[in-house]
């Protein structure tokens, strides 16, 4: 049955591409053709998704270079690379693999200022750019920044500037909680937490200088458990992050939150950030029903005492494990009115609401007015995990992961499941 | 090619162990055991391997088709209960990231029943462990 189904859907798609071919030598050949599916995925009206390339790795974070190329990060090296650079050489809409380099694995990558920087879960380099945004020489990148910690847990090492020659690392606390012991029942959060010395926030670097490490970098913001997604908004000269926040409440305090309080709690945040901030992480947790910093457990809480009376309040907080991997204002011409300078956030997809359905793997609108929220958060994009409910985080078969906004004002996705790129526009017509 | 051949080492090995499990599966204490550790399961390990044993890529590893799970180093395997996992190993091929639990706390026959569950769940199939077995697996690792 299965199989018979499969074949129909087949068979469906090959009329569905034949017509779509035809309509399309009816038109100018050039021209992008509408993906009859929508890439799959299900956006607002008058919006349009298609796939511009496929089995990459594990594309981590994106960028797109002033001429429309795309520096995809991979998560794993493939074939021994972990850059991968594309571009639509005949513009015919979708885009090849123009070249793949750098022998490190990782998360973060972006382009200021004819450069582009790119990290591994240790490292941040540089490669100069030429006028047509191709990496100059992919062999001898600069190396900026060395030595961060990298203990497996939250490694990855996210990336943003600003246009005083700043650039920002996420340095993720390699715990959950900051136990004696990780993730262990029973075991008491370190107070102070040792963590925080040299991760759980972010540190500001120069962008042009070798080999800096902790001794000269600048911990810009802490009690930060694990940022992924980070962008300089360029109109209020301010960062703004998305935090993952703690997991197991109930697999390590089940005798004061049940399944549900623990699949629903707690807040995934998003903070903007002044220099020397704290987020209080880990002393306290964010409460989105309470909308209250709530003490952690492992530092005497249960649930309801407040704590964090000296630690910043979220501008937004998010259902619980959805995964914020991506951040990005929106600064083109391209989307109505309404989506200028807000902000797109990508949704990993949680795994930690078991046993409820799973949550996330979309990419989610936030509508800002003067550097502040300025609505409620939406669903943008959705169906990329091509099942209805995801109840085990392995059926997904794609997970939003990176965003980037092309010359031309359309926003990219990027998936680490199967390495596939979306580009999502607002035709005119 | 390489899967045609794992394919055939599994089927062999399958048809090599599959008398003595069959004869355990029926049994009716490990019946009772997997029973019990499909309560500490749930308590304890499926937040982060799921209630299908997929675990959660490149974070939690799967214990579902997993060949450490499933396979008679016993001593290992009791050991990662107790003494949590924080290096980073390759399992089938794959990293995960995160910290694994410790849990000094359960006692003897607790890992074992959660052991025979998840030796035994999904598609997993293994032969019974026994408390005996884990007794001198926690003796061998303090």
């Amino acid at each position: 049955m299965k199989k018979r189904l499969l074949f129909s859907f087949a068979i469906f798609c090959a009329v569905v591409n034949l017509v779509a071919a035809n309509d399309s030598t009816n038109t100018t050949p050039k021209k992008l053709v509408a993906d009859p599916v929508n890439a799959g995925l299900k956006t607002p009206s008058g919006f349009s998704a298609s796939i511009v390339a496929d089995n990459l790795g594990r594309a981590r974070h994106i960028v797109a270079t002033e001429q429309g190329g795309i520096y995809v990060k991979l998560e794993r090296l493939k074939e021994g690379k972990g850059i991968v650079y594309l571009k639509d050489a005949d513009g015919d809409g979708k885009m090849e693999i123009n070249k793949t380099f750098a022998n490190y694995y990782g998360t973060g990558i972006a382009i200021k200022n004819g450069y582009l920087y790119a990290s591994s879960d240790q490292d941040v380099f540089r490669y100069k750019l030429d006028d047509k945004g191709n990496v100059i020489d992919t062999e001898n990148p600069q190396r900026i920044v060395k030595g961060l910690w990298d203990k497996r847990q939250h490694a990855s090492k996210s990336l943003a500037l600003d246009d005083a020659g700043n650039i920002y690392v996420n340095i993720g606390a390699p715990s959950n909680s900051c136990q004696e012991t990780d993730r262990t029942k029973g075991s008491k959060g370190m107070n102070p937490c040792p963590i925080l010395d040299s991760a759980g926030g972010i540190w500001q670097f120069k962008v042009d200088l070798a080999d800096q490490s902790y001794h000269n970098g600048v911990r810009y913001a802490t009690g930060l458990r694990n940022v992924v997604g980070l962008d300089w908004n360029q109109q209020q000269k301010k960062l703004y992050v998305t935090m993952h926040g703690r997991d197991m409440l109930y697999t390590l305090y089940p005798d004061m939150f049940d399944t549900t309080v623990s699949a629903e709690l707690p807040s995934e945040t998003m903070y903007a950030i002044n220099k020397g901030d704290n987020a209080g992480w880990p002393y306290v947790y964010y409460d989105h029903f309470q909308q209250k910093k709530i003490l952690a457990p492992e530092y005497g809480g249960d649930g309801k005492k407040t704590g964090g009376e000296n630690a910043i309040d979220p501008i937004v907080a998010f259902p619980a494990h959805m995964g914020p991997n991506a951040l990005l204002f929106y600064t083109g011409n391209q989307f109505p009115e309404k989506y200028r300078q807000g902000a797109f956030i990508a949704f990993h997809g949680s795994w930690n609401r078991s046993p409820l359905p799973q949550e996330g793997y979309y990419v989610v609108f936030v509508p800002f007015k003067d550097g502040k929220p300025s609505g409620k958060w939406e669903v943008f994009a959705d169906g990329f995990s091509g099942t209805g409910v995801v109840k085990n985080p392995r059926e997904a078969q794609h997970r939003p992961c990176g965003l980037t906004q092309g010359p031309d004002g359309s926003l990219y996705v990027s998936d680490d499941v199967k390495g596939t790129i979306y580009k999502i526009s607002y035709p005119s017509k | 090619m390489k899967f045609v051949y794992i394919v055939t080492i599994l089927l062999t090995t399958t048809a090599f162990v599959l008398p003595e499990e069959k004869a355990t599966v029926v049994q009716a204490p490990l019946k009772a055991s997997i029973e019990r550790g499909k309560t500490i399961y749930l308590q304890r390990c499926m937040a982060c391997h799921q209630a299908d044993g997929g675990g959660v890529p490149r974070l939690n590893p799967p214990l579902d088709a997993a060949s450490k799970v499933k396979g008679n180093d016993k001593v290992y395997l009791v050991r990662v209960i107790i003494k949590g996992m924080t290096e980073r190993v390759e399992l089938d091929g794959e990293y995960y990231d995160n910290n694994m639990s410790a849990n000094p706390d359960l006692t003897d026959m607790q890992i074992t029943d959660v052991l025979n569950y998840i030796r035994n769940s999904w598609s997993n199939k293994a032969n019974a462990v026994t408390v005996a077995e884990v007794k001198a697996a926690r003796a061998k690792i303090k």
